[in-house]
C-alpha cells in the first residue's frame, strides 16, 4: 500500500509542476501600438508556451550596413558574411526558429517571434563583436606630444580653462566646446587644453578623463590638427567604462600600439564564468594552436608591459600587466556589468565579428506566416489522429488500454509542460510531430502489453504476468528509447536552429513517454490488483 | 479479445533475397535520378521573391484571399504575412521551382503576382510598395551539419550497442538505418516532393523511428539467443521477428493513423511530412526485418561470435519450423 501511495505522490508531484509551468501567467509582449504604428511592450495573460512565426507572427528587423562612421566599399559581400554571423547569434540565442534572410543586395532581413527578450536580441544582432589585443604605450610617446597638441589647439582658438580648474566652470565650459572656443577673453589661459583635461592614470599609456568632460576631450582628440599630432605607431582608444576614484568619476583614454598582436578570429571557446574571488562575470576565452603561438611569443616579449582588451573600439577593464608569457586562454573582465552581459559577449564571440556594424533600419510586426485556415487544419488533424490511436488502443487493450490512454493524457501534460520550461517555441510542424510522438508513445506500452499476453499465454497467474511483462519489456523499452534520445541529443549538438529545435522536442517526447509507459501504468495497475486481489483473467 | 498474428510463424528470412531485389529496385533508380537533377528544394532552401504591397483601407483583403489569387496565378505555395497595418502585407513567393537567388526572375515574379492580384483584385484593388529577390532562409551549412549530425549519431548508436548488446548487432541496426536514409530520398525524387524544412524534420524523425524499431526486435534475438542455446541464428531470427510481430502490428497501426490524419486532414503544410513519415513507417518495418536481420547473419557468418551460431546460420540442416520452439501452453484468458 505505501509503494502505491509513495508513486501516487511522485505523479501528483509531477502533474502539479506541470500545471504549474502551464499556468496562464503575465508574459511581455511587443505589439504594434495603432495609433503610431510603432512598436510597443505589452504585458498580456497567456498560457506560457511561445508560439512560433508561423502560429503567431512576429517583429520583423530589416538591417543594413552602418555607413556612418565610414564607408564600407562592398555592402553586398559585407551582407553576405553577416548573414552567417547574425544566423549563427539567433541560433545560439535559443530556438526560437528565426527567419535570416538577405533582401535585394545589402540589407538583411531578421523576424523573431513575438516576445522572446526582443530588445536583448536586437542588441546581440547589432553588436559587432569585433576583438583585439593591443600593448599599451609603454614609451609614453602619447604623453610627449600632448604639450604640441595644446599648441596647435591654442593655434585654432581651442583655450583651456580660466585659472584653476574650477570644477563648475570647468562642467560648463565642457558641455560645449564650441562656446569654450568662441569666449572672447578666455587669454590667461594657464594649462592647454587638453593637458587640462588628462590625467596621468596609474599605468603607462592610461589617461583619465573627468566623466562629464570626456565629449569634449573625445571632440578634442578627434580633430584633424590633433590626429595629425598623434605619433606614428600609437592610436588612442576609450575605455567602455566609467570607472570612479576617490569621489570623481573619470572615463580612461588609453594610448595603446596600432597593430594588434591577435583578433577576434583566434578564438575557439568563449564562456561566461564568474570571478571566483571577485563575484563578477568574466568571459573565459581559448585560441586557436596558430594564434596561440603567435599570443604567446608577443606576451613572452611584453612580460611586464600592459595589454588593452579593446571590443568594438572600448577598452574593456583597466588592462592588466602580463605577469609571465599567455599561450591559448585568457580572460575578458566585465566589471560590474550583470552576468547576462558575459553571456550575450561570450555568445558574440563564438559567432564571431560582424564584418561591419549593422543598423536597425525598419522594425515592424509580422503576422502569422500560416492563414487561420491552415492552422485550423493542422490541428483538426492532430485531434482526429489523437482519437484514432485513443480508439485502436481501447478497443484492442480494453481496460489495458483505458490505463494507456489515461498515462497518455499525463503524457501529453508533461511534454506540453517540457516545452514551456525549456522555452521551446512551438510551429505547426512541431505541432505535427507531437500529435505523431503521441502515436510512437504507445509503443512503449504495446510492449509492455504484448508481454504480459505472452507470459499470460504461458500460464502464469495475473499478478505474476504483469511482473514478469513490465521487467521483460524494460530492456527493449529501455535500449530502443535511449539510442533513439541519443541519436536526437547528437543531432542538438551537431545541427543548427531547425534541426536543434526538432531534436529537443523528441527529447522531451521519449522522457515523458518512458515515464508514462513505465511508472504511471505500472502504477495504475497496482492500484487495479490492489482492489481486485481475485482477478484470474486481466483484461489486456 | 482481439489478437492479431499471435502465434505467427513465417520464414520472413527466407525471402530475403527477394527483399534485396526489391529495395535496390526501389532505391538504385532513385539515386541515379539524383545523379542527373537536383531534389526539388523549398522558396526556404532557394530564396524567391520579396514583395511588399498595400491595400486600400477601404476595401480590405485577407491573407486567405491573398493566397487564393496568388494560387490561381501560378505563384504556388506563397507565404503571406501581415505586415505592420492592417492593410500592408509582406508575400514571399517564387515562380516554378526555380531559385533566383541572383536576381534573376524577381521581375517575372513580381510581374506574376501583379497579373494574379489584378485578376481577383482589380488594378486599383492593391498597390506594389517594392519588391526584390530574397535570399535562403536556410543557410548552406544546415546541409553540411544535418549529414554530420547523422553520421556522429551513427557512431554512437554503434557504440552504445556495442555496449549493450554486440558490435555486430550495432553495424546491422545502423546499416538498416542507412538503408531507410537512401530509401526516403529516393522516394522524395520520385514523387518529386518539395523538400522544405518539416521534409528534413520527417527524415530526422524517421531514423529515430527505425532504429527503435530494429532495436526492439534485437533485443527479443538477444533474450532468444540466451534462452534457445540449441538453435542457430536463422531460426532464432525468425522466431523474435514473429513474437514481436502482433507488436509491430499496433504500434505501427497507431502511428500510421496519426500520420494519415495528419496526411488526409493537415493541409498543404503538414501532408508533405505526413506523406514522408508514412513511408518511414514502411521503409522503417521492412529494413527492420529484411535489411538489419539478414545483415546480423552475414556479419555473422564472415565474422562469426563465440558459440559461432551465426556460422551455422546457412550450414547443416534445414530450419526447422520456428514455432516448435515455443512452449505450447493453452491461453488462460
Amino acid at each position: 500500500m505505501s509503494t502505491i501511495r509513495g508513486r501516487l505522490l511522485v505523479i501528483l508531484a509531477l502533474v502539479i509542476a506541470s500545471v504549474i509551468s502551464l499556468i496562464p501567467r503575465h508574459v511581455t509582449q511587443r505589439v504594434p501600438d495603432m495609433a503610431t504604428g510603432r512598436m510597443k511592450d505589452t504585458s498580456v495573460r497567456r498560457v506560457p508556451i511561445n508560439l512560433g512565426l508561423d502560429l503567431r507572427g512576429g517583429v520583423h528587423l530589416a538591417l543594413e550596413v552602418d555607413q556612418s562612421k565610414g564607408p564600407v566599399p562592398d555592402c553586398a559581400d559585407a551582407i553576405q558574411r553577416a548573414e552567417r554571423v547574425v544566423r549563427t547569434r539567433i541560433d545560439e540565442f535559443g530556438t526560437t526558429e528565426p527567419v535570416v534572410q538577405i533582401v535585394g543586395r545589402c540589407r538583411l532581413i531578421v523576424e523573431l517571434p513575438g516576445e522572446k527578450d526582443v530588445n536583448r536580441a536586437k542588441g546581440i544582432v547589432q553588436r559587432t563583436a569585433f576583438l583585439e589585443f593591443r600593448i599599451t604605450d609603454m614609451r609614453n610617446v602619447f604623453r610627449d606630444v600632448i604639450p604640441s597638441m595644446d599648441v596647435a589647439l591654442r593655434a585654432a582658438g581651442v583655450r583651456g580653462p580660466a585659472a584653476g580648474p574650477s570644477n563648475a566652470v570647468a562642467r560648463l565650459l565642457g558641455q560645449d566646446t564650441t562656446k569654450a572656443a568662441a569666449g572672447p577673453d578666455t587669454t590667461n589661459a594657464r594649462e592647454g587644453p587638453l593637458t587640462s583635461l588628462l590625467f596621468q592614470g596609474s599605468l603607462a599609456g592610461e589617461y583619465l578623463v573627468p566623466e562629464e568632460q570626456w565629449q569634449k576631450a573625445d571632440s578634442l582628440i578627434n580633430r584633424v590638427d590633433v590626429k595629425r599630432l598623434i605619433p606614428r605607431g600609437v592610436e588612442l582608444f576609450w575605455g567602455a567604462q566609467v570607472e570612479s576614484r576617490g569621489a570623481r568619476s573619470y572615463r580612461a583614454l588609453y594610448a595603446v600600439e596600432d597593430r594588434p598582436i591577435i583578433t577576434g578570429e583566434c578564438l575557439t571557446k568563449a564562456q561566461p564564468r564568474r570571478d571566483p574571488l571577485t563575484n563578477q562575470a568574466v568571459v573565459h576565452f581559448d585560441l586557436t594552436h596558430r594564434c596561440g603561438r603567435i599570443f604567446g611569443d608577443a606576451t613572452a616579449r611584453h612580460v611586464g608591459d600592459y595589454m588593452a582588451i579593446i571590443l568594438d573600439g572600448r577598452v574593456q577593464g583597466q588592462p592588466p600587466v602580463i605577469k609571465s608569457q599567455i599561450r591559448n586562454e585568457g580572460i575578458i573582465e566585465l566589471g560590474s556589468r550583470p552576468f547576462a552581459d558575459a553571456q550575450d559577449l561570450a555568445l558574440v564571440l563564438r559567432a564571431g565579428a560582424l564584418p561591419a556594424p549593422l543598423t536597425i533600419v525598419d522594425e515592424t510586426t509580422i503576422g502569422a506566416s500560416l492563414g487561420v485556415d491552415s492552422i485550423n487544419a493542422g490541428i483538426k488533424a492532430g485531434v482526429v489522429g489523437i482519437i484514432l490511436v485513443v480508439l485502436i488502443m481501447v478497443v484492442y487493450y480494453r481496460v489495458s488500454g483505458l490505463l494507456a490512454v489515461g498515462a497518455l493524457a499525463l503524457y501529453v501534460l508533461f511534454t506540453l509542460a517540457g516545452l514551456s520550461a525549456f522555452g521551446f517555441t512551438l510551429t505547426l510542424p512541431g505541432l505535427a510531430g507531437f500529435v505523431l510522438s503521441v502515436g510512437i508513445a504507445v509503443d512503449a506500452n504495446v510492449l509492455i502489453f504484448e508481454r504480459i499476453r505472452e507470459e499470460l499465454q504461458h500460464g502464469k497467474l495475473v499478478r505474476t504476468a504483469v511482473d514478469e511483462g513490465f521487467k521483460h519489456a524494460m530492456s527493449a523499452i529501455i535500449d530502443s528509447n535511449v539510442s533513439t534520445a541519443l541519436t536526437a541529443f547528437i543531432l542538438y549538438l551537431v545541427g543548427t536552429g531547425p534541426v536543434q529545435g526538432f531534436a529537443i522536442t523528441l527529447i522531451i517526447g521519449i522522457a515523458a513517454s518512458m515515464v508514462t509507459a513505465i511508472y504511471v501504468v505500472r502504477t495504475f495497475y497496482m492500484i487495479w490488483l490492489q482492489r481486485r486481489p481475485d482477478l484470474v483473467t486481466l483484461s489486456v | 479479445m482481439i489478437r492479431l498474428f499471435a502465434n505467427a510463424n513465417y520464414d520472413f528470412i527466407k525471402w530475403r533475397r527477394w527483399a534485396y531485389a526489391l529495395t535496390a529496385v526501389m532505391i538504385v533508380p532513385g539515386l541515379v535520378m539524383l545523379l542527373a537533377t537536383r531534389l526539388n528544394y523549398s522558396i526556404e532552401f532557394t530564396g524567391g521573391t520579396l514583395i511588399q504591397i498595400a491595400v486600400p483601407k477601404a476595401k480590405p483583403v485577407g491573407v486567405a484571399e491573398l493566397r487564393a489569387a496568388l494560387d490561381a496565378g501560378g505563384l504556388h505555395g506563397a507565404e503571406i504575412q501581415q505586415f505592420g497595418a492592417d492593410t500592408a502585407f509582406q508575400i514571399r513567393a517564387r515562380l516554378g521551382t526555380q531559385a533566383n537567388a541572383q536576381g534573376g526572375g524577381t521581375e517575372e515574379t513580381a510581374q506574376a503576382a501583379a497579373r494574379a492580384l489584378d485578376a481577383r483584385l482589380g488594378a486599383d484593388g492593391y498597390k506594389i510598395d517594392h519588391y526584390e529577390a530574397v535570399g535562403p532562409k536556410v543557410g548552406k551549412e544546415l546541409q553540411g551539419k544535418a549529414f554530420l549530425a547523422i553520421f556522429f549519431s551513427f557512431i554512437v548508436t554503434l557504440i552504445y550497442l556495442a555496449v549493450r548488446f554486440e558490435w555486430r548487432f550495432g553495424l546491422a541496426a545502423v546499416l538498416a538505418t542507412f538503408h531507410d536514409i537512401l530509401a526516403t530520398i529516393a522516394f522524395i525524387r520520385y514523387t518529386n516532393l518539395e523538400v522544405s524544412l518539416e521534409v528534413v524534420g520527417a527524415v530526422l524523425l524517421m531514423i529515430g523511428y527505425s532504429l527503435n524499431d530494429t532495436i526492439i526486435i534485437f533485443d527479443r534475438v538477444r533474450e532468444n539467443l540466451r534462452k534457445y542455446r540449441r538453435q542457430n541464428l536463422y531460426e532464432i531470427l525468425n522466431l523474435s521477428i514473429n513474437e514481436t510481430l502482433p507488436r509491430s502490428i499496433l504500434t505501427h497501426g497507431t502511428t500510421m493513423a496519426a500520420t494519415l490524419a495528419l496526411f488526409a486532414l493537415g493541409g498543404e503544410v503538414i501532408r508533405p511530412f505526413a506523406l514522408v513519415m508514412t513511408f518511414a513507417i514502411f521503409t522503417g518495418t521492412f529494413s527492420s526485418i529484411y535489411i538489419a536481420a539478414p545483415v546480423l547473419m552475414l556479419i555473422e557468418k564472415r565474422w562469426p561470435g563465440q558459440d559461432a551460431r551465426g556460422a551455422r546460420a546457412f550450414t547443416g540442416r534445414a530450419p526447422e519450423p520456428a514455432a516448435q520452439l515455443l512452449p505450447r501452453t493453452p491461453a488462460k484468458v
